[in-house]
This record gives C-alpha cells, structure tokens and sequence, in this order.
C-alpha cells in the first residue's frame, strides 16, 4: 500500500502570488524523498499541494497536475477528504489532540470512517499503530492519559501513530524533527528507514545531514528573490545529489555557501 | 481602603509642596471622602525620607500607588457594601411573621411566609432563564461557528459586528418589540405546540392569546442573551491552535468533522463559561419580562399558559414604586436571593473559566 | 468506504482501485458536512431576523412622532389623549444621571485598572481581577436595589432622586470601565516603561505620562462604549429615580424622568379611551410617543457605539509605535 506520485508542471498560487513555480518529480513508492532548500523557498507549500492542505488557506490555489497511481488528485470527482486519507500528514510541531487521551488521539482519524469500531479491533489499531512508531514499550501502561502529558518526541511519535492507523498509501512529514532534541531525533530517523517499508515517504527539512541519512532521493528547492516564485532545481539520487550535483546552486547550497 | 486614607492625608500634609501630590489624585471624590481620621503626630511626620529634593518623587509615588490600591478596593468595598445594605434593608420583612407581612402588604398572598412568597418567583425565575439558555446556546455556538470557521474571512468580523449590535440595545426597546411585534407572530406557534406536542406536559395547551406567557420571554430573554454568548464562544473558537484543527484536517476530517475533533473540544469550557454568563443575565433581567409576562405565583410547568409565573426583577421592578416600607423590605428580600444565585451562577462561570487556564497551557 | 487495507496494488494497475479511493467520499459523511453548513449558517440567518425585525419596527414606528418638537418639550401640562408633549426632560435627566455615573465610575475604573496593571499582586489583585468580573453579573435592579437601601439608611424610606440613580448605574458601570481599561492597558507594550525607567522618569509618572497617555484612546473607547451600556438601564432608575413629567436638572432633589423609564412608562400607560368624535385625542398617542422615544434611546446608543469605534481607530495608530 504505497503509491508512485508523478508531478508535472505544477504552480501554486496565494491569490495572485506565485508561491511555487513549475514544479515537476516523480515520487517513488516505498522510499523516502527529501525536499530541502533555503526557507521560504515553497517546499512546504509544495508538500502541503500532495494532500490538498494548501487549500486550508484561504485563497490558495494550484495548476498543473498530481497523478497519485495515475489518478490526478485535482481531477474532478476527487474528495480533498479522501486524498487527506490516502496521504496522510505529520507536522513541524507535535499536535496531537490535547481533550482526547493517547488511545483516542490515535483512533481519531478511524472513528471518522468507522464509528462502529469494536472494542478488541480498536485496542488491535491501538496497538499496532503505536508499535509501528515505536512507541508502544513507552505508552502501553498509560494509555488513557492525555496525550500532551508525553515529551515532544513522544509526542511527535503519538502523532505518526496517528497518520499511520488510517492506513495511508503515502506519509507526508513537514520539518518533524525541527522542534525535537537530538535523541528523539534520531529515534523518529530510525522509525522512518521502517515505515519506508509499508509507505511512500516525503519530507521536508532543513537538516541536510539528516536528509543524507535517511532519504532516497533528494529534491532541491530554491527561490531567486522575496516575490519570486520557488522552483525545483534538481532531483536525483540522495548519493549522487550529496556528491556529484550537476546545478552550481545545489553544490552551493549543500556545501554551505548559500543558504 | 481605610488605611490608606489617613496616611494619604499625612503625607500630603508632611509635604512642603502639596500641589503636585495633589493633582496626581483624580479619585478624589473616592478617597477625599474620608479624612475624619485623626491628624498625624509630629513623631510620624518627620520619619520617612525627609531628606529634601529627593523625597518628592518617592511621595508622589506613594500617593498614586496608593490611589490605585484604594480604586482597586473600592470595588471589594463596593460588592461587600451591595451585599450588607440589601441584607440590612431585607432585614424588617425577613424577621417578621407571616402575619404580620400579608396584613402589611397588600399584596403579600394570605398565610404565606417569605420564604413561600419567595419560591414561586425564584421558580419562575429560573424558569424563564433556562428556556432563554436551552434556546439560545444552540443558535450562539451555531453563530459562533458560522463567524470563527464558516463565513469568508473578509466578511467575518463584519458579521460579528452586526450580532454585537444586539448587545447595544436596551432592553425596554426589546421589552417594547417583544409585546408588538414577535408576541402575535409566536402566537401560531405555541398553538401549534400545544395542539400538536399538548400531550408533553410542558407544551398543555390552550396556548394563551395573547402569549403574555413564559415561554414568550424566554424567547426574547434568549435574543437578548445571544450576543454575550456568541461573542465570547468565537473569542473560544477563533483561539483554537491552527495545528489543532490541521491534524484533523490531515486525517482526513471532513469541516464538520474537524470542528467536532478539534474546536468544541477546546472550546468547551469557554462555552460553557459563555452559557453560564448568559444565564447570569437572563435571571437577572427585568423590562423584557415586567412588559410581556402575565404575573401569576405558582410552580406550574405549563410553559404556554399566561398568568402562572413571574420572575424576581420583574415583581421588584412592578411592586416597588407603590410599596410600603414592608412592601419595600420584602421585595429586597427576594432581590437578595436573584443577587445571590446570579452571584453563585457568575462565580461558578468565572471558575470553569480559571480551570481551563491551567490545562490550555500544556500546548 | 472500508477501513480494511486494500491488498496492495502493483503500480499501473491499481489505477481503478486508488481512482475509487480518491473519488468515492462516505456518502453519510458528506452530508453530514453539507447539513452543518446549512445548520451553522442557518443559525446565523436566524440571528439576523430580530435585529432586522426590531430595527424596521422600532423606525417605522417611532419616525411618525419624532421631530425637533418632540425632542424639545416636556410632558408638563399633557394629558389624556393630547396630541402633544416630548421627552426633552427625559433625555435632560438621562444626561445628568448618566453623567454623574460616569463622574463616579471612571476615575475609579481607570485607577482599579492601574492598580491592577501596574500595582497589582498577590491576593488582593487576585481578588479584585475576580469580583470585578463577579460585579459584571449583577443584575441591574439589585443595583438599584442597592442604591435605594444605601440612600433610605440616610434619607429615610421612599428616597428618589437622581444621584441614587447615578450610584446605581456606577456599580453596573464600574466594572465594565475596568475590564476595558485594563486590557488597553495591557496592550502597552512593556518596551515603553523600560524606555522611560531608564530615563529616570519615576513609576508613577511613566504611569501617567506613558501608560495612560498611550492608552488614552483605547480608554476613551471604553468609557463610551460602558456609557452606552448603561444608558438604556431602565429597571434600576424606575426604584431610584422615579417618573415624573417636567424637567428637572438637580440631582441631588426630586424625582427625575429618564429616557429608558419614559419608554416603559407611555408604554405602560397603554390606550387612551378617547371619545366618539373627540377632535384633540389620539388612541394611540402613547404608544407612538414610547416607539419615537425608543428610536431616540436606539439613536443614542448606536452614536454612541460609533463614536467609540471611531475614536479606537483615530487613536490606533498612535498607540501602535
């Protein structure tokens, strides 16, 4: 259940702003890619544009086209609900819901579909879904405390748990480690090169190391001047892209002249 | 308050050069009221910072300090004062003897104690509150909702404005449009109420005509309470963490879906807080009701039928004006009891309203 | 849609099946949303619905009546059905005692604010900050009420004149000053005191140079907008203040009228039983002198909403360097 994502020719607008310029990649199923560059660049924007969240802002719009599996996400008769489903979302900041309890921030997304859900099949989820971000061993005897009460990595793992319980086709994760200490960090890294199994993997950062440990494929972004639009330089293998970029500005960018 | 006036004065006296002390003092109708206190002694008077120039400030200082302390008393002064008179005033008609208060007043019901006169008018009271609450609250969250999350951005504050204008009005105007305009257009309505849901005790007909009836004010108490309600639930709703409402939107919630996930949740206590401030008004108002509701005293839950209930402020506002001083004393009496149950309602709001403080800052 | 996973589709060929998930929303859920937003936005509708009604009743009912007669005589001498007779001593007796509240409310309201501000800690702050907004909820005839018991201690039973009714108004109005004042005092930016501690300016003139002096619009914004709120009080003038029918501008003697209470008293005055061929009766005349009084009280009120909200913005610039 992981999906190739093609993009082509895409532009994203806030009112009569151009944001982000003519964007074309292809995601691949079950790996990681990382969208790094300079801020303000549209990489945000851009990752937001695979599930539609852009359009939680007012005036924000999109050209060009995203084929998930052939299917183009701004095709008509396409539910923003349901691509918000198959592509799920982990934030900069850890939110998990701070009414519901660790159990019930996990169910969250599936007592949408589902509100039948039985008590065994839920505590099923529950479990899975916090093994799969390996948070299980650290929550099982706590499970109906609040889900703030947990640190800011546990949180953020809570978080994952959550996206992944409605079983997505394709996992989004916007700077996920920029507010987490180094060791939660790393322990979000590790749960990535997992899920990469199951799940197509995007995320944004502006950690290039990071990027070099855990992506497979690496999208630099840049932007020429305040008011001009963000455009994709070049996309490659994360290797080759570390090493041998063929633009000028990645190798600016990834040695530290720039940026 | 009382401590600070005497060295207000001491200090002002001990000054070579009062005026500018004196200028910084515009709550003097507040404080100048009390300077029967003994004047200082000598020994007092030299003691702090006499060392010329530079005492000045600190004692302008003081003063203005000590000013703002004594307003912020005033307030404590003021609320305690409320209390003490209104007891000392109900104090005549609370001792007296059931006798003693229906043959001196005309209107006191027959072998009735106070406390039996009181209770029809607090039911009453309460009644007609909760029917404005249990309309009013749905149609608030929904306004709320409307201007926090569902109207377009530009025109949101615009629309909240236009609830607020509710609040502007006084509330004879509404008293004044209650009995001519909505009371004859309610009137098919609570008919067919009763015609139709006649057998819920609530709702036995014959619905009254015209509908001076409880119902009635609660419907107008109810527009008269919407805008504090509204306003300060799109306060609640509007403070809900965008990530909040991005995780549900993430998971695929649909726009409902996310305001039931994440803004009632967070909202809830600030809502509930709201309903209780809206219900502090409604027990407490009194035009509205004295112009549309036909007095009665009993404890009757026919909520069409005229002349059964009456409120508090109502009978206060109806009474006084021809009452002996009995009279007087036992309307105090009741208004008493509306002080101290909207007291404990408001306490109450303020309460949730210092609860959810604590457990909102986790994020 | 079911929650169970689809088996995983090779790429290429999944196209129907992920076409299907991305397409086929939960009809029930669906409309659900569509019925909330037909809810939400009919609740808003219904909202609209008193305010027009009341604003059309209230105009068309009251303009009849309205001219710059009626805003410039007095009940004195009118009777019965005459077609005659205004609210100029109404409205004289609303400014006075609104005033006088106003003299009373506002110094204190603005210094329990600076105290609270500037001054306040420990439990005495903690509980002025809670019973002020305890005395936000006290009902208006309670402070009437309380008026009329603290005057009848020195005046004796029966007391009515229009500083009681000032009084009155001050406890509802006091601490709708102070929550008002307080929040625009909080809106100063700390910057500015440190500015002028490090000058060497003591605190209390940069309290009063500075803090207040910043604030002053948002403060002026907030005594207008507590002013109208108290200006339509009727209940508590009706037990302290009276009824009466020609002017009277002392305070401190006699009864007043009040425009709120004149409203509720031609109202309460009901029909007039005109004669079969009476030339100089109208029925209606004190309905119609209520609705045309209730339009001036509205008029008031709403001038006074905008002139606030007018003098918050010419001051916002100011106050935001």
């Amino acid at each position: 259940m992981a999906q190739r994502i093609d993009i082509k020719d895409l532009d994203v607008y806030y009112g009569s702003f151009r944001a982000v310029a003519d964007v074309g990649m292809t995601i691949e199923p079950r790996s990681i890619t990382a969208l790094i560059g300079p801020s303000g660049c549209g990489k945000s924007t851009f990752l937001r544009t695979l599930n539609r969240m852009h359009e939680v802002i007012p005036g924000a719009r999109v050209q060009g086209t995203v084929l998930m599996d052939g299917v183009d996400l701004y095709g008509s008769g396409v539910d923003p609900v349901a691509v918000r489903r198959q592509v799920g979302m982990v934030f900069q900041r850890p939110n998990p819901f701070p009414t519901m309890s660790i159990a019930e921030n996990v169910l969250a997304g599936v007592k949408l579909n589902n509100r039948r859900i039985s008590k065994g099949d839920a505590n099923d989820l529950v479990e899975s879904s916090l093994r799969g971000a390996n948070l299980w061993n650290e929550v099982k005897d706590r499970l109906d405390r609040p889900g703030s009460s947990l640190s800011g990595g546990q949180q953020q793992r809570l978080c994952i748990a959550r996206a992944i319980a409605v079983k997505p086709q394709v996992l989004l994760m916007d700077e996920p480690c920029s507010a987490l200490d180094p060791i939660s960090t790393l322990a979000i890294e590790d749960l990535m090169a997992e899920l990469k199994d199951d799940y197509t993997i995007v995320i944004v950062t502006h950690n290039m190391q990071q990027a070099a440990r855990v992506s497979d494929r690496t999208a630099f972004f840049t932007i020429e001047g305040t008011g001009k639009p963000g455009r994709l330089v070049e996309m490659d293998d994360t290797r080759t892209m570390f090493s041998t970029p063929t633009q000028q500005a990645t190798e600016d960018y990834i040695s530290g002249r720039f940026g | 308050m009382s401590s600070s006036t005497p060295r207000l004065v001491r200090t002002a006296q001990s000054d070579p050069v009062p005026p500018a002390a004196d200028r910084a003092d515009p709550t003097g109708p507040a404080d100048a009221a009390g300077p029967t206190t003994p004047r200082t002694t000598p020994n007092e008077n030299g003691d702090p910072g006499r060392t010329g120039t530079r005492a000045r400030p600190d004692v302008a200082g003081r003063l203005f300090a000590m000013t703002a302390t004594g307003a912020g008393a005033t307030i404590l002064v003021v609320l305690a004062a409320v209390a003490v008179f209104l007891v000392l005033r109900a104090w005549p008609a609370m001792t007296a003897s059931a006798e003693e208060l229906s043959e001196g007043i005309q209107w006191f019901p027959e072998g009735q104690t106070l406390l039996g006169f009181v209770g029809p008018l607090i039911f009453g009271t309460v009644l007609a509150a909760v029917i404005a609450l249990v309309i009013a609250v749905p149609l608030a969250v929904g306004i709320a909702l409307f201007t926090s999350h569902y109207a377009p951005r530009r025109i949101a504050s615009g629309l909240g404005y236009v609830v607020d204008l509710l609040a502007a009005i006084p509330s004879v105007v509404y008293g004044l449009w209650g009995v001519v305009w909505l009371a004859p257009r309610l009137y098919p309505v609570w008919t067919w109420l009763a015609d139709n849901l006649g057998w819920i005790p609530l709702f036995a007909g014959p619905a009254s005509q015209p509908p001076r009836t409880v119902m009635t004010v609660g419907v107008v108490l109810a527009v008269m309470i919407l805008p504090i309600i509204t306003a300060v639930s799109r306060e609640v709703f509007l403070q809900t963490p965008r990530l909040h409402e991005e995780a549900a939107l993430a998971l695929g919630a649909t726009r409902w879906e996310m305001v039931r996930m994440a803004v009632l949740p967070f909202g809830r206590s600030g809502l509930i807080s709201a309903s209780m401030l809206g219900l502090g008004r409604a027990l407490g108002e009194t035009m509205a009701v004295l112009m549309i509701l036909s007095p009665g005293f009993t404890y009757a839950f026919e909520l069409l039928q005229a002349g059964r209930h009456q409120t508090i402020a109502a009978n206060i506002a109806n009474q006084f004006p021809e009452a002996n001083p009995l009279g007087v004393s036992t309307l105090i009496a009741t208004g008493l009891a509306l002080f101290v149950i909207t007291l404990a309602v408001n306490m109450a709001a303020r309460w949730v309203v210092s609860r959810r403080k604590d457990f909102s800052g986790a994020n | 849609m079911a929650t169970a996973a689809p088996t995983t589709p090779a790429p290429g060929t999944g196209n129907a099946s992920t076409r299907a998930l991305l397409t086929t929303a939960d009809t029930r859920r669906r409309l659900t949303d569509r019925a909330m937003t037909v809810v939400v936005s009919l609740a808003f509708a219904i909202a609209l619905v008193p305010l027009i009604s009341l604003a059309w009743t209230v105009v068309s009912n009251g303009i009849g009546r309205l001219s710059p007669y009626f805003l410039t005589v007095s009940m004195r001498g009118v009777f019965g059905g005459m077609d005659a007779g205004g609210i100029y001593h109404a409205i004289v007796g609303t400014v006075l005692v609104t005033g006088a509240a106003a003299v009373i409310s506002v110094p204190i309201g603005i210094m329990a604010a600076v105290y609270l501000v500037e001054y306040g800690r420990g439990p005495l702050a903690r509980a002025v900050t809670f019973f002020v907004d305890v005395m936000t909820g006290i009902p208006s005839i309670v402070a009437g009420l309380f008026a009329y018991a603290l005057f009848a201690v020195f005046f004796g039973p029966g007391v009515r004149f229009g500083l009681v009714g000032a009084v009155a108004l001050s406890v509802l109005m006091i601490p709708v000053v102070v929550r008002s004042c307080e929040e625009m005092l909080r809106l100063v930016p700390n910057e500015l005191r440190e500015a002028s501690y490090a000058l060497g300016v003591p605190k209390w003139l940069t309290v009063v140079k500075v803090v207040l002096r910043t604030a002053v619009g948002g403060i002026v914004t907030g005594v207008m907008l507590a002013v109208a709120r108290v200006i339509g009080e009727t209940a508590p003038l009706l037990v302290t203040v009276g009824v009466i029918d020609s002017i009277n501008t002392n305070v401190f003697e006699g009864r007043m009228m009040t425009l709120p209470v004149y409203v509720f008293r031609q109202y309460a005055q009901g029909l007039v039983p005109c004669t079969e061929g009476a030339t100089d009766c109208i029925a209606t005349v004190n309905i119609d002198r209520a609705w045309a009084a209730a339009l001036t009280l509205i008029l008031i009120v709403m001038a006074l909403n905008l002139l606030a909200r007018l003098v918050a913005r010419w001051f916002a610039p100011k106050a935001g360097h």
